[in-house]
């Protein structure tokens, strides 16, 4: 062992960094209570104490950081949406995904790889026509590919899976991948640094509300006052709402993804196929990662299924047929609140300093970092919401203003 | 493989079926305002425990009404529409919408 090596391990500046502190006791009341620690609230909590100097936060988290469907999702980045609406706010967070890493002095392993959707029938194709239109149009770089361009980007692909023939794919170069827990720690560190309190194993049992506003959090830990409430609980959104005296517009439905054993690289580009409903991709370990559409019943748990693990590896082998040799390393679920439009949830509430962050259904990593800059702006604002983000209150329902991105989010995420 | 009891068809593979959302009261489409309108189309309890549905058995094309757990995974009870729907319901026509050739 090299000398240098033990002297370091020896000295007292090892370890160098503790990113987060030790656990303390719980204070009597904040200015900012968040609910969940995901990327979600943690991204929340750190721009809050950036950008506006409020520092007095605690996020709240039932289990572990990091642990719900951000540790679950496949960390698909990207903004080749279909609505105006939709690409201008994608397209903001891809932005910011790519100087995540500088920014906190910590490794996300952004890795910009580009995204190929196949289409297999002539109305995808034309649907892709309009994506690569509007997403050019608001700054994403995405255009149309023959099959041959396909065949040159993607050698090991089958370009005539069965009943499918490809017939043409939405290349977007924007198209990336992000270690997705390396994302939530990122944030923890950055907002503990700045004062904010990260407590875990936390869970709000139920909510104060007086007069229209929310005064206090009951907790396992006992009860704290807020300023004000950011809900920022992915799968159980309704859960919460309810507690708060409101309904949503969600179904919650586990969606089931697995990994192989690590290979070789072969695959550089996010493969995705809406009409197989599989997406394949292999991670810098070379494993290669299946996910694919919603399971079709609605649930609050997060088994796995022998129906799905069939049908989402038959339509794998039907895009990489020489994949029948792998075997499979890790099977699991998330619980996704899915909205109508395939759209979130942000902004204000019925209750009048409660904020929603939710209804983010398969597609809400990609949106961490934008969607925590936006909405530490309307707390920091006290309800006024961000330009970004108000097509997407949960008012749009009442108004039948749905922004529909159902097309394109499918099997794409 | 999970088993749905159709009460028609007996004990049949899940996949068979097709979940048709909440049992839910509609409103009255005439009388009602936009937003009730709206809670009715879009929104839903979303319980997570005992719920109440409409399921739908594909190649029978049977409705029926599942009680299920949607923490547990478990099916508690199914049963056909008549055991709760015990008068005929009858949806008004509007004329001017059903005037016949529109081709
Ligand atoms: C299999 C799968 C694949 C996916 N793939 C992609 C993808 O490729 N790209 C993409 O953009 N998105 C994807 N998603 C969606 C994405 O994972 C989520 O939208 C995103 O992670 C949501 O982040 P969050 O911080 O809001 O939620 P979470 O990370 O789930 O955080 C919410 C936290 O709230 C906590 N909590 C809940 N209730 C309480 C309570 N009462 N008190 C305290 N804490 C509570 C939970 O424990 C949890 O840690 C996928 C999801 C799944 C399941």
């Amino acid at each position: 062992m090299p000398f240098s090596l033990l002297k370091y391990g020896l000295s007292s500046d090892y370890p160098v960094d503790v990113d987060l502190p030790a656990p303390k006791e719980l204070k009597s009341s904040y200015d900012v209570v968040i609910i969940g620690g995901g990327g979600h609230g943690l991204a929340t909590a750190y721009y809050l104490a950036k950008y506006h100097n409020i520092t007095n936060v605690a996020v709240l988290e039932k289990a572990y950081l990091g642990g719900g469907n951000t540790a679950r999702n496949t960390a698909v980045i990207r903004s080749n949406y279909l609505t105006p609406e939709g690409v201008r706010f994608y397209s903001e967070s891809v932005r910011m995904f790519q100087s995540l890493s500088n920014e906190f002095d910590y490794n996300i392993m952004y890795s910009e790889r580009g995204q190929l959707t196949l289409a297999h029938t002539d109305a995808t194709v034309r649907a892709f026509r309009q994506r690569a239109e509007v997403n050019t149009h608001f700054g994403g770089r995405t255009e149309m590919l023959d099959r041959q361009q396909i065949r040159e980007l993607v050698p090991s692909l089958n370009m005539d899976p069965g009943h499918l023939p490809v017939m043409a794919g939405l290349w977007h170069k924007d198209g990336a991948t992000a270690r997705h827990d390396a994302v939530a720690w990122g944030y923890a560190k950055e907002a503990a640094k700045r004062g904010v309190e990260i407590h875990q194993l936390t869970e709000v049992q139920d909510l104060v509300i007086e007069g229209g506003k929310v005064r206090a959090v009951k907790t396992n830990r006992g009860t704290i006052q807020c300023g004000c409430v950011v809900q920022a609980v992915a799968g159980h959104s309704s859960i919460l709402a309810k507690k708060a005296g409101f309904t949503m517009p969600i179904i919650s439905y586990p969606l089931q993804a697995m990994v192989t054993q690590p290979f070789k690289p072969f695959l550089d580009p996010l493969v995705s196929s809406s009409a197989l409903h599989c997406y394949v991709q292999q991670t810098s370990r070379g494993e290669v990662v299946f996910g694919g559409g919603s399971d079709p019943y609605p649930l609050y748990n997060t088994r796995s299924t022998l129906d799905l693990k069939e049908s989402l590896i038959g339509a794998a082998l039907e895009m990489f047929p020489f994949l029948s040799q792998a075997r499979l390393m890790r099977q699991w679920a998330g619980t996704t609140d899915m909205t109508p439009d395939y759209s979130p949830i942000m902004g204000l509430s019925p209750v009048e300093n409660y904020y929603l962050d939710a209804g983010w259904g398969t597609w809400g990593f990609k949106a961490t970092p934008i969607c925590g800059k936006t909405m530490a702006e309307l707390v920091a604002s006290g309800g006024k919401t961000p330009d970004l983000i108000a097509p997407f209150a949960l008012e749009r329902f009442a108004r039948f203003r749905q922004v529909n991105e159902m097309g394109a989010t499918a099997a794409s995420h | 493989m999970k088993i749905m009891p159709c009460p028609l068809n007996g004990p049949r593979n899940i996949s068979e079926f097709v979940y048709g959302g909440e049992l839910t009261e509609m409103p009255d489409p005439d009388t009602t305002s936009d937003r009730e309108w709206a809670d009715y189309v879009f929104f839903s309890d979303n319980t997570a425990g005992v719920v109440i549905e409409w399921w739908m058995h594909a190649a029978s094309s049977y409705w029926f009404i599942a009680e299920r757990h949607t923490v547990t995974d478990e099916i508690l009870r199914t049963y056909d529409p008549s055991e709760r729907f015990t008068q005929r319901i009858d949806f008004p026509m509007n004329h001017s919408d059903t005037v016949g050739d529109r081709t």
